[in-house]
């Protein structure tokens, strides 16, 4: 009879975390930002319909960073919770702490009782009517939680990335102002920072009535940042959010 | 994925809550005294479309509301009114709003206008149970169609079937009036201010011939709802617009209390 080898809880734990974070850092970056009027959301992702940046509910945004296949399944998940609980009880009654806390259940589950973890980071961000109660939720792929104020970063370099954040972010900064600072910190580790067709931006707009979340478009991005559209990419080259280009900045 | 982009198949299919207007049915049979909603009139314009409806919501001979709110933006560019069994009705536009909302959400574009509108008559369908048990809904569904550019409407029957209205159409308990009236009143590519002071006719006569049909309250201030749905989206009319143009009817009416008249082809006037 042959045994099994043993192989220590602690081990098991940091090799399922290792691989994730391997998994999510092999990806390009997304940054979530409050400024004046709401909350910004900047990723860098070549597709213009294989979102990484998503609306959930009224005042809930939602920006994942790693596969895609796995953080759309939770994308879904969690317009689906959204939208049942907005149904059965009110609109009023969808918060962004229930959100994050079902999508950190969820991960937690995963990565203890799967042997293969999700490579993914969340923010699940709820713009409050005051910029005080804005809330911004981070996940990690182990289902951990953090309660983040300002500015967020995940994917990629992120530590880079945010430590650039850290030095241009200010408290009611404009969003021309905040859309310059994410798309600079976006930029940190690579030597030009991305242009506008390799940009997905979205906001979620403290004044709008209803359904705050709204895409800004290429050709804002490009006069917010002072910069001409190239013309569009040749067809046929495929492009995925979740992989980088195929000139491979990333190692 | 088992459920695609549907809402109502994942809320059914969930049995976490047991929707209210999906296949259920009353147990006993005989008539139900519930509120009804009563009239509802829509137009296509140059624009788009003008949809109205009446504040009045009867059961049997009494006026259960008098300002109950009968037409709802159903997403961005479309708009729905309703009549029948006002909480089964109030129900399913909420689902339906819900519906379209969803779609767009998980898949990332909006619904065709069509797509819309058979999603409309599926949810329909599924309350053909309570409608045979006297508690029916009918729906007016009309919007702005962003591929046609141009405006459409869609009328229902309990049965979930669809058609498509060509220029106008009314529902509820004074629609017979209305249409009449719509008839008259109607011209091919309408500006939108002339539709709206057409869809006021329109309830005023329906109102006159119908007791279902709430005519404009201007001791309570209370006028119809209108909605119109054009490119840049749905816009709900405020009080205050919709007020002028009820006073400049009503003031007509007083010296012609049957509203404008045709002309007659060949004839004196």
């Amino acid at each position: 009879m042959s045994m099994p080898f043993y192989v220590s809880p602690e081990q098991i734990i940091k090799d399922k975390a290792d691989y994730a974070r391997k998994g999510i850092a092999r990806g390009r970056s997304v940054v979530v930002l409050q400024y004046d009027a709401g909350i910004l959301f900047v990723a860098e992702n070549p597709s213009r319909s294989l979102h990484k940046i998503s609306e959930i509910y009224d005042r809930i945004g939602f920006a994942a960073v790693g596969k895609y296949n796995e953080f759309e399944n939770l994308r879904v998940a969690g317009v689906r919770l959204a939208d049942m609980r907005g149904y059965a009880y009110d609109r009023s009654d969808v918060t962004g702490r229930s959100l994050a806390n079902a999508y950190a259940q969820t991960l937690g589950s995963i990565f203890t009782e799967t042997t293969k973890p999700y490579e993914v980071e969340l923010v699940v961000a709820e713009v409050g009517h005051e910029a005080s109660e804005d809330e911004i939720y981070r996940l990690t792929f182990d289902g951990s939680v953090a309660d983040e104020h300002g500015y967020v970063a995940m994917g990629g370099q992120a530590e880079d990335v945010a430590a650039s954040l850290g030095e241009s972010w200010r408290p009611g900064m404009s969003l021309d102002d905040a859309v310059r600072a994410g798309v600079a910190a976006l930029g940190a580790t690579t030597p030009a920072p991305p242009g506008p067709d390799q940009l997905e931006a979205a906001v979620l707009e403290r004044s709008r009535p209803r359904r705050t979340f709204r895409r800004i478009s290429a050709d804002r991005l490009a006069s917010i940042l002072g910069v001409e559209r190239p013309r569009p990419p040749a067809p046929g080259v495929a492009e995925s959010p979740d992989l980088p280009s195929a000139a491979g900045e990333v190692p | 994925m088992a459920h695609g982009s549907s809402f109502a198949e994942f809320l059914s299919g969930s049995g976490l809550w047991p929707a209210p207007t999906l296949g259920a049915s009353v147990g006993s049979s005989g008539s139900v005294d519930v509120p009804h909603a009563t009239t509802i009139v829509a137009l296509s314009t140059s624009a788009g479309i003008v949809m109205a409806g009446d504040r009045r919501a009867t059961m049997g001979n009494i006026i259960a509301q008098r300002d109950i709110e009968k037409v709802f933006p159903a997403d961005e560019h479309t708009v729905v009114g309703i009549a029948g069994a006002a909480g089964v009705a109030v129900e399913l536009v909420r689902l339906f709003q819900v519906e379209l909302e969803h779609y767009e959400k998980i898949e990332g574009v909006p619904l065709s206008l069509d797509g819309k509108a058979n999603r409309l008559a599926t949810l329909l369908r599924g309350n053909l149970g309570m409608a045979m048990q006297g508690l029916a809904v009918v729906p007016l569904f009309a919007g702005y169609d962003l591929d046609r550019g141009r405006g459409r409407i869609f009328s229902y029957d309990v049965t979930g079937g669809r058609y498509e209205e060509r220029d106008h159409h009314a529902v509820g308990s004074g629609s017979v009036f209305a249409r009449g009236s719509l008839k008259k009143l109607y011209r091919a590519g309408m500006s939108t201010d002339d539709a709206v002071m057409a869809v006021v006719e329109a309830l005023y006569d329906a109102a006159d011939d119908d007791s279902a049909t709430g005519g404009p309250d201007l001791t309570r201030r209370i006028f119809p709802v209108i909605a119109v749905a054009e490119a840049d989206g749905v816009r709900m009319l405020p009080d205050a617009e919709v007020g002028a143009v009820v006073e400049r009817v009503v003031s007509a009416r007083m010296t012609h209390p049957d509203g404008p008249t045709a002309s007659l082809p060949g004839g004196a006037a």
